[in-house]
């Protein structure tokens, strides 16, 4: 049984690259090297480093035997003989086999196993090389290998033995570097024993990300406000992270806190320190890559830093309120929204328009609507976003709130991006989830009318996003939207948003698929009466009647294509046959009846499985194909009504039965 | 405490040190380092290369009329080129902090993301920004392309923000308390530069002035282009006199569009026009440099 690890020494890699890329390395060496066994592969990373180690592997992969089939015994002797000589051995060492046509020679070929040894120097290079990068470089020259940043160093330890490759010009050792500033300034020999117990440590490298973690976190302090996506960045931007606690002067906290943690957070990779009370304190930790600050030079560098950023920002504020948003309307025109869509301008008024007719249907305050959508895009020609561009609608809201535009206003702009993902909130007021769907729905319209349209992972304008933030707000505010009238003239867009609706009622309302594909599959209306069907559906699904009236309108559904019926017919009474043709007839009035007084969508569903006896007893006992045309017509128009009046809260068709 | 000047004279001192001419900067204006020949040119072909310089670097949209501490109409690069790049070309840039008296055992540097592109040039490259206690003092890239075609010897280019680097040693809040010369401000030698092209460039430039004159150099750029295509004497071609007019479109169409006077729509069709020079000279440099081997337009 025998350990290898492996090193890869890089220069920096950007952080956020590095899990995927230890993701990949290791089902790469599982895929190359799962012959050998092992009872464990553990992958470590710093930004300087790629390491793989794995346990207990078996130094050489099991012999394999395969068998060579030769020539028919008919064909005689001689053929037997070139066999035999091919496969460099005697034809009394062959075996014989039968098959379909006879009896054949066959030679057991036995494939020793590779040693682990001689695999891995040859399977390693191309791994390596192969790692995905979402962005490459080369640094050897035109054509050379490619890979994040150039590689500086490998390691490779075979238990004690180094074994010998080279990529990219770099061979194979048994050395590692220790930290650029503390650590050794030269290639430091190490062993399976010492490598991350005592050489990396003792050069200041935390090889462990778990272990960089405890650290920064051990030193964060109660106060400290929870920022996981910041932590991860900062285990995988240091080898040996400090962190230090600054401070700055207390007269900033009149700005902002979206814009002072955005400063700490985004530009400078602060944590932010609160206050009892949960209001920002006026300090900060910083995360270092070294061994500590004993004269405080690095603690006074990050807060002479963070005091230009702060004054920076106070200046853009103070600059930025010497023109309000609605001044800044015709200055719109300067900023490119799409190259062929035109300018923020010309967006905003269609998104102006867009969002009154959607405030009409809801009842949303129309004036607050349309000033919020005007003024909407006015914060991007502002210093403020220009230089934080994530604050863009923050900004724009915080503004407004200090012009004077009114606190409705001020929230619907400041919510308008909202929500950012499917874990993020929708905005908090209907005329701002009124202002984000106008917004949203502008772009998607535009960009698909001139064929922007995402296909596979491609998505640069980020349309996905856009449409299921649509879906989630109409869902989760229950908004009572005609969405379909707004999209009817992009059929392409109808057909996204659906999907992205299906989306959004299995993975996140957690339906079934064929619920959802039932529900979807009944005419479009508005969410709230969706996803109250769906949840019918759900709801009368595991009842007796259900499944087999659902497997009856498949059957229903059948006998109409084949018979290419299009139209619906009444059957006309007169020509029903007594007894069950009479009783399916009865029950379907009936239920027609029951479903127009049911107010809810269950009692509904409800009433139309109650069908379920009178449907089969008709479909045993009565014959549809009836040697009488007119007989005939009359039962699929009796089939007709009932599958188009009983499929506006679903197609039944779509439920999977079993 | 160095002055302004001396922490320039021992960068260049340094790199000097380590093979690098020394160059003077380029005399027309240029919104970065990047795009003077020594630079956009040399990175070109397979010769290697090693040069430094200081290159004042305008970019007329950035300006302040002084009163912004930290931003600037111009400011000084200190650019350094290796080509190809050395293995150990980390450890020379940290050296060369070494060498103007930052002690990195008691700072905190690391090395974040932060890869470069210029349209106008057809170049990008994939590096860092260099963080100094939470300071960005450099921007640290491997070209990888350059006029539209992939560079032969990947070059590191290191580009040292000085102002940023100096008023950091000298622990002043303001570029403009920078001590340039013993005696002397930064403020008493820039101050009225940043105040009057601020005020030009912002509010005074005669646009339609500016449009003719991005033309006629755009013409002269394209004539000689074409007359370049025919030339049977490609050794003496004025390639170089060429580039010339497009570092003047380019820094042109800086100024049009700091005056407001570039239209969305315009804007990416302008980009457009001075790439399509740019990449044009730098494939007649790689022609004129390498006779025989005819580059990738």
């Amino acid at each position: 049984m025998a350990y290898f690890l492996l090193e890869i020494g890089s220069e920096e890699i950007p952080d956020w690259m590095i899990e995927p890329a230890l993701e990949d390395l290791r089902a790469k060496f599982q895929a190359a090297f799962g012959a050998f066994g092992g009872s464990a592969l553990v992958t470590e990373a710093t930004p300087r480093r790629l390491v793989l180690l794995a346990k207990d592997l078996n130094e050489k992969a099991p012999d394999t035997e395969s068998v060579v089939p030769g020539p028919y015994l008919s064909a005689g002797i001689k053929a037997a003989e070139g066999f035999a000589r091919k496969c460099g051995t005697e034809v009394n060492r062959l075996g014989t086999m039968p098959d379909a046509k006879g009896e054949r020679y066959v030679f057991h070929q036995l494939t020793k196993g590779q040693s682990l040894a001689a695999a891995l120097s040859e399977k390693l290079p191309e791994i390596i090389v192969g790692i995905h990068f979402p962005k490459s470089m080369y640094w050897t020259g035109k054509g050379g290998v490619r890979f994040i940043r150039p590689i500086r160093w490998i390691l490779t330890l075979l238990d004690d033995q180094v074994i010998p490759l080279e990529v990219a010009g770099v061979k194979s050792g048994n050395t590692t570097r220790g930290h650029r500033i503390l650590g050794s300034k030269h290639p430091i020999p190490v062993t399976l024993e010492n490598y991350d117990e005592q050489v990396l440590p003792e050069n200041f490298v935390i090889v462990h990300a778990e272990e960089r973690k405890r650290r920064i976190e051990a030193a964060l302090g109660p106060d400290v406000r929870k920022d996981p996506d910041l932590l991860r960045t900062l285990v995988y931007l240091t080898e040996f992270p400090t962190p230090i606690r600054g401070s700055f002067d207390p007269s900033y906290l009149e700005l902002p806190e979206e814009i002072l943690t955005t400063v700490m957070r985004h530009h400078q990779r602060y944590f932010s320190v609160l206050k009892e009370d949960g209001s920002l304190a006026p300090e900060f930790v910083a995360v270092t890559n070294t061994n500590g600050d004993p004269d405080g030079l690095i603690r006074q560098g990050n807060e002479r830093v963070l005091r230009a950023r702060f004054n920076d920002a106070r200046f853009f504020w103070q600059v930025d309120q010497q023109k309000k948003l609605s001044a800044r309307l015709p200055d719109l025109a300067k900023i490119t929204f799409q190259a062929k869509l035109g300018s923020y301008k010309d967006k905003t008024e269609r998104v102006v328009k867009l969002a009154s007719i959607l405030a009409a249907q809801t009842g949303a305050d129309a004036n607050v609507v349309e000033v919020a959508a005007l003024l909407s895009k006015c914060d991007l020609t502002t210093d403020m976003v220009k230089e934080f561009t994530e604050l863009q609608g923050i900004v724009g809201g915080l503004y407004a709130k200090a012009q004077g535009e009114g606190e409705a206003v001020a929230t619907a702009i400041y919510d308008h991006y909202k929500p950012a993902s499917m874990d993020d909130s929708i905005p908090r007021t209907l005329e701002g989830q009124i202002v984000s769907i106008a917004d949203k729905l502008d772009t998607l319209r535009e960009c698909f009318k001139i064929g922007l349209v995402p296909t596979g992972s491609k998505d640069p304008f980020a349309l996905r996003r856009a449409a299921q933030g649509i879906v989630k707000i109409v869902f989760e505010a229950r908004l009572e939207l005609e969405l379909p009238a707004l999209i009817e003239d992009v059929p392409q867009l109808a057909a996204f948003i659906r999907e992205r609706m299906q989306f959004y009622l299995r993975d996140v309302l957690g339906f079934a698929y064929d619920e959802v594909n039932a529900a979807l599959a009944a005419p479009l209306t508005t969410a709230p009466d969706l996803a109250d069907r769906v949840d019918a559906i759900h709801f009368i699904r595991p009842t007796g009647n259900f499944e087999p009236l659902a497997a009856s309108f498949k059957r229903i559904k059948n006998i109409l294509t084949q018979a290419g019926v299009e139209t619906v017919s009444e059957p006309d009474p007169k020509l029903l046959a007594p007894g069950p043709e009479r009783t399916l007839y009865d029950a379907f009035l009936r239920v027609r009846e029951a479903t127009k007084r049911n107010s809810s969508n269950r009692e509904n569903l409800a009433s139309i499985a109650s069908l379920r006896p009178d449907v089969d007893l008709f479909f045993d006992k009565i014959l549809v194909n009836d040697p009488d045309p007119a007989i005939r017509q009359n039962r699929l128009g009796l089939l007709s009504s009932l599958l188009a009046e009983f499929s506006t809260i679903a197609d039944f068709s779509e439920i999977v039965t079993s | 405490m160095d002055s302004f000047q001396d922490t320039i004279f021992k960068l260049k001192r340094y790199w000097a040190d380590r093979g690098c001419i020394i160059q003077e900067p380029y005399d027309l204006e240029v919104g970065a380092g990047t795009m003077t020949p020594e630079t956009f040119l040399r990175v070109l072909g397979p010769k290697p290369y090693k040069v430094a310089y200081v290159q004042p670097s305008r970019r007329p949209a950035d300006g302040r009329y002084g009163e912004n501490p930290n931003r600037l109409y111009k400011h000084q690069q200190l650019q350094v080129i290796l080509k190809p790049t050395p293995e150990d070309v980390i450890e020379q840039y940290l050296g060369s902090l070494e060498a103007i008296g930052v002690d990195l055992r008691k700072h905190d540097i690391k090395f974040e993301e932060d890869n470069w592109e210029s349209p106008t040039l057809g170049a990008w490259g994939i590096g860092w920004q260099v963080m100094l206690d939470g300071l960005e003092i450099t921007q640290f890239t491997y070209f990888q392309q350059c006029g539209g075609m992939d560079l032969d010897l990947v070059p590191a280019e290191i580009t040292y923000g000085l102002e940023r680097i100096v008023a950091f040693l000298q622990n002043v809040e303001s570029v403009y308390d920078i001590e340039w010369a013993p005696g002397f401000k930064y403020a008493e030698v820039r101050l009225a530069d940043e105040q009057q092209f601020s005020v030009y460039n912002f509010e005074m430039a005669d646009v339609p002035m500016l449009w003719q004159e991005f033309e006629l150099h755009e013409r002269e750029a394209q004539r000689l282009l074409d007359l370049f295509r025919t030339s049977k004497d490609r050794e003496r071609f004025p390639v170089l006199a060429t580039y010339d007019h497009v570092l003047n479109c380019s820094h042109l169409f800086n100024l049009l569009d700091a005056r407001g006077a570039i239209s969305v729509t315009e804007r990416v069709g302008v980009i457009a026009r001075v790439r399509k020079l740019a990449v044009g000279v730098a494939a007649a440099w790689v022609q004129q440099q390498n006779p025989g081997e005819e580059a990738a337009a």
